[in-house]
């Protein structure tokens, strides 16, 4: 098995020297990689890595995001994504190629206020995020509790190949819904929402080692054999 | 004129105490406000700052977008209530001077090119004063600006010196400042090893310049190791996590 190296790190900190693929959150000084944010640094086969601990939410291209109509004009909705840019959702995304402001409502779909589910279409340094709701799961949640987190915690909250987001669906009973901007929607009984909103927080504010899962498990109480 | 204070006495030590080369106590704490997107609190001496980052968010008012980067508002107030004599809660002539420096003593540091079309702000908040809060506030601002997450090339660190009765001393504190006659603001960035702040005031030789400047660096980095435990604390535990192995 090949060593994988990690290191807590803070801005203008050294993570390793030579030559080697790095990641986001590193700048390249002469041959050493440096760490720009807070964070956990992996020096492995993969290259360098820098998992951030804090930050915000900034939108990448192919992101599924959970973010709020703030505003409607002619030519489509205007959603807030938990970000310092809106994301736009165009009209023609989701009517088709032949919407027109003339004849289509924008406002049958999605009023200002609803929350929806979208995937980051684009994004680039100088246009605000473009937002598209084509596919599986994508468009408006109707009910459920939204919850706030740090976008920096949401990979440990979906887990390995989604299994700690699996896990606490099963174990409360609940959809839950994760925005990779740090936005969670939980549907379900009551009683499986409250459980579930809690282990959510947990997972945002604890600074939390390997067992993780363990932790979860524990928290839900039962038999540790339905998860996995 | 009236003699000067004798501000060194006999035994080599100063008004409080301390050594010519020593620090005042310093602590500081990360992460202190809950609706900061980041905060530092640092006590430097009798100074007791906070400093609060908020953004990146959207710039109002629109016209002062910079289409390439962030733009970085920086703001150094005293408290009315810092200073013995009630200040006036307007800012002065110097806050606004103190907060233009700060600001181009953190910019530096901040990947700002990675946040194009947004705003970063930056409170710093002298809650009670004493000498060197310009120093003492950019420690702080440093601090809570990789608290929030923002792109940093390091941290940025600062310390002053000066002359009291014909010696440099390190870490003027306010009556120093005042009676003393020379005083050297200087912030760094520690491991980039460039400063980013250098300022001065009083008349120094060749010699004195030199060893100010030095000593100033040298406490710079002393205070460095102070801010890496404030986030070793917040972030850490407070401990070194073990390597481990993984696949």
């Amino acid at each position: 098995m090949p060593m994988v190296q990690r290191k807590q790190v803070i801005p203008g900190d050294v993570i390793a020297t030579g030559n080697h693929r790095y990641g986001s959150y590193i700048e390249k000084r002469g041959d050493e990689y440096v760490a720009l944010r807070i964070g956990l640094a992996e020096v492995g086969p993969d290259g360098v890595k820098l998992n951030p601990l804090t930050g915000p939410y900034l939108p990448r291209a192919e992101d599924q995001v959970i973010g709020k109509v703030v505003d409607i004009n002619g030519f489509g909705w205007v959603v807030d994504i938990n970000s310092c840019f809106d994301g736009f959702l165009p009209a023609s995304f989701v009517f088709g190629r032949e919407f027109s402001p003339a004849t289509h409502d924008l406002s049958s779909k999605f009023k200002v206020g609803d929350v929806i589910g979208a995937r980051i279409e684009s994004f680039d340094r100088s246009r605000d995020p473009q937002l598209s709701i084509r596919g599986e799961g994508y468009g408006k949640f109707p009910e459920g509790e939204i919850i706030k987190m740090s976008p920096t915690k949401v990979p440990r909250l979906i887990g390995r190949r989604g299994a700690m987001v699996n896990f606490i669906s099963e174990r409360t009973g609940c959809d839950v819904k994760v925005g990779q901007n740090g936005v969670v929607v939980i549907v379900g009984p009551p009683e499986g929402m409250a459980k579930a909103t809690a282990v959510v927080k947990m997972i945002d504010q604890g600074t939390h080692g390997a067992d993780l899962m363990g932790k979860v498990e524990e928290y839900l109480g039962g038999s540790s054999v339905a998860g996995a | 004129m009236p003699e000067p204070k004798k501000l060194i006495g006999e035994d080599g030590r100063r008004l409080d105490g301390r050594r010519w080369d020593e620090l005042r106590p310093i602590s500081l704490e990360v992460g202190v406000l809950k609706n900061a997107d980041g905060s530092a609190y640092i006590n430097w001496g009798k100074n007791k700052i906070m400093a609060a980052v908020y953004g990146p968010k959207e710039v109002h008012p629109k016209h002062q977008v910079l289409p390439d980067r962030a733009l970085l508002r920086t703001r150094y107030h005293m408290a009315p209530f810092s200073v013995d004599e009630r200040k006036n809660p307007a800012p002065s002539r110097r806050e606004i001077e103190i907060s233009k420096v700060i600001r181009e003593a953190l910019v530096p540091a901040v990947l700002v090119e990675d946040y194009p079309r947004t705003a970063i702000e930056v409170w710093v908040e002298v809650l009670q004063s004493d000498g060197g809060s310009r120093v003492a506030g950019i420690t702080a601002a440093s601090l809570a600006l990789a608290d929030a997450g923002i792109n940093m090339r390091d941290l940025v660190v600062g310390c002053s010196c000066g002359i009291i009765d014909s010696t440099v001393v390190a870490d003027l504190d306010d009556t120093e400042d005042k009676e003393g006659s020379g005083d050297m603001p200087v912030a760094i960035m520690p491991n980039l090893n460039q400063v980013t702040l250098l300022q001065v005031d009083g008349i120094y030789t060749r010699e004195n310049f030199q060893k100010a400047f030095e000593l100033a660096i040298a406490k710079g980095r002393e205070v460095y190791s102070m801010q890496r435990d404030a986030l070793a604390k917040r972030f850490f535990s407070g401990e070194p996590q073990p390597m481990e192995e993984s696949a």
